[in-house]
């Protein structure tokens, strides 16, 4: 393990706040009142809550010391498939900070919110733009919440043209939140399997969409990191029956400046903006889940939407046939404000560059892994890789304890047992931000790895070490749950 | 995981495409998941059974098996009444694990139209469906 990244380090023990709490103790003396005490009606008044009484010490040692006990993409490579784990600059959350944004209030009024209302204007114009769409929202929490309002538009566009329809067809390799969108919107999904090079045959899909079905539904890249190169196609064979095509955007990062959905037959598309333009992910969300749409599914969109006046900015809610508020006040504004700053430092030449860089990246691991673990579907492949751990069976070692054995070696596993279709599915997305010594590192670590898989297998079933907590008994965590500290 | 060659499938039962197991005895068909299943799997966790006095036709849904690695739903081999179902394996999931057969089984069915089991897989049509 020369020269990689991970080493052991003293960790602290920390015990939960409660336990370190002592009556009395406070991070500040306030002063002792200089006015007459005036009671409160007794209505307005309860308990106060229930908090640990703690110095201020005891809690930036509590958090400091948590913190090192994680791992995130500013301590090392978090190549997790499918999650877009790329390094968020700085920058987005200086921007995020000015006070005239990190102060505004939704009560305001557009009067007084001209800045923010130009700022959602203008990114809205901005992702239209990346994709190709007429307009969008920006309402929606995050890429799931995007779905369901992709979804309740198109149910809303149905239900005005009088006729409902009663399906949805999703492929195997759609992300596993598109059934359950479609699902919460009364349509049943008919699940159909891609074909034998991972990507979907128009003659399956022309095989079950017919007048009844709502449209279908396609993540492009696809969850095995492969380009839906027959979406054309699909979506002439969804139009002719006067279905819809929704697209799920969440890898968009691998197609920016070069693929603009709504030119090839998408009717409808979300974006993670916490995946795609580097807002912080995870738990140091919250996300946003913008949906782009054509002029076929305009009128439907939530309210209030942000209008331009002359040089002026309203918010507008006199939509007719809007599906009405998906989200308090106007979504995840703070987010916004990161994305916005990302699209302008980055210009359209870095955002076009970032995603050949994310695919280059993608495949120089697939090319450099191929041999040292299975590749099931071998051919170029867009911002991620998946492999599988058909290679190293034959020691009984499995894709988990490859995964877990890796944070040994300083690294973020992969996101592993996902995309279903892939048994034992080992995948990688290093995103662009990642340098080539980075990834050079972590390929050296992997081949370690499948050589220790060789020589010392009941070494990597127990995997890891260096971690403050290693080998966690998921079995017993499952049957029996302790759930109350 | 385990060969194909130690998989261990009594000749008593009949299976099906999905891994269940089907024995009858008198007029009660005792269903569970087979040995293969249970060891592709993987340490089961949770088992979510229907209720007694459910009628479920051949084919349906009966319930769930979870495991660390995933979810199965599980396919009710012959239609039928569904008379007992295991009632120790929310608190002992693990007996699917280590006794599939027997103290792993999951419902006892009064079937309907016992001829439904012929169409089932003994365990030679079994084992060739495995090896493909």
């Amino acid at each position: 393990m020369d020269n990689q990244p991970g080493a052991s380090g003293l960790i602290f023990n920390e015990p939960s706040l409660w336990e370190k709490s002592r009556k009395g103790r406070c991070a500040i003396s306030l002063p002792k009142a200089d006015v007459e005490r005036a009671e409160l009606d007794k209505d307005l008044t309860g308990d106060a809550p229930e908090l640990p009484q703690l110095s201020e010490l005891d809690v930036v040692r509590h958090y400091t010391r948590l913190s090192q006990w994680n791992f995130g993409v500013d301590s090392g490579m978090y190549p997790l498939g499918s999650c877009t784990m790329k390094y968020n600059p700085k920058t987005n959350e200086v921007q995020a900070a000015l006070k005239g944004f990190a102060g505004a209030h939704p009560f305001s009024g557009d009067e007084f919110s001209q800045g923010s209302l130009k700022l959602m204007y203008n990114l809205e114009q901005y992702l239209a733009k990346i994709t190709g769409f007429d307009t969008l929202t920006l309402q929606p929490a995050a890429g799931a919440h995007g779905e369901l309002t992709g979804m309740l538009m198109i149910h809303a566009y149905f239900a005005k043209k009088g006729k409902q329809r009663s399906k949805i067809i999703i492929p195997d390799t759609a992300h596993g939140t598109n059934p359950a969108s479609a699902a919460l919107c009364g349509y049943i999904p008919v699940n159909i399997k891609s074909g034998e090079k991972g990507i979907l045959d128009p003659e399956t899909v022309a095989a079950v969409m017919d007048e009844d079905t709502a449209g279908i539904m396609v993540t492009n890249p696809n969850t095995l990191g492969l380009f839906e190169s027959n979406i054309s196609k699909i979506a002439d064979i969804i139009h002719s029956k006067g279905g819809l095509v929704y697209g799920d955007g969440a890898n968009m990062n691998a197609i920016m400046g070069i693929v603009k959905p709504g030119e090839i037959g998408i009717d409808v598309l979300h974006l993670n903006l916490h995946k795609t333009f580097s807002t912080p992910h995870g738990g140091g969300g919250p996300g946003s889940g913008p949906v782009a749409v054509g002029k076929a599914l305009e009128p439907f969109l939530p309210v209030p939407r942000v209008v331009k006046d002359l040089d002026s900015y309203k918010l507008v809610s006199d939509y007719p046939d809007t599906i009405g508020k998906i989200h308090t006040f106007y979504g995840h504004f703070g987010i916004m404000v990161r994305a916005y700053a990302y699209i302008l430092s980055m210009g359209a030449k870095g955002l076009l560059d970032s995603s050949r860089l994310a695919v280059l990246s993608a495949n120089y691991i697939k090319e450099s892994l191929k041999g040292t673990l299975n590749l099931p579907y071998d051919m170029p492949c867009m911002h991620e890789c998946v492999f599988n751990d058909e290679f190293q069976s034959k020691n009984n070692v499995t894709t988990v304890d490859m995964a877990k054995r890796l944070l040994d070696y300083g690294f973020h596993p992969p996101t592993i047992y996902f995309p279903l279709v892939v048994h034992g599915a080992f995948m990688i997305e290093p995103t662009e931000t990642e340098s080539k010594e980075d990834i050079d590192q972590f390929i050296d670590a992997v081949k370690a790895i499948a050589r220790e898989a060789e020589e010392d297998p009941e070494k990597l079933r127990k995997a890891p070490f260096l971690t403050k907590v290693t080998r966690l008994d998921e079995v017993t965590a499952a049957r029996k749950p302790c759930l109350r500290g | 995981m385990k060969e194909i060659s130690d998989l261990n499938l009594p000749d008593d039962m009949k299976y099906t495409k999905d891994h269940e197991w089907a024995r009858l005895s008198g007029d009660i068909v005792t269903v569970g998941i087979n040995d293969y299943a249970q060891d592709q799997l993987g340490e089961v966790v949770f088992v979510e059974l229907p209720e007694t006095g459910d009628t479920l036709s051949k084919g349906d849904e009966f319930g769930s098996v979870e495991s660390v690695k995933a979810v199965s739903e599980i396919y009710i081999p012959v239609s039928g009444e569904i008379m007992e179902i295991n009632e120790d394996l929310e608190d002992a999931p693990e007996l699917v694990n280590e006794s599939c057969y027997e103290k792993g089984w999951l419902i006892k069915v009064k079937p309907e139209d016992v001829s439904e089991l012929d169409n089932l897989m003994d365990k030679a049509e079994y084992l060739d469906m495995l090896k493909g």
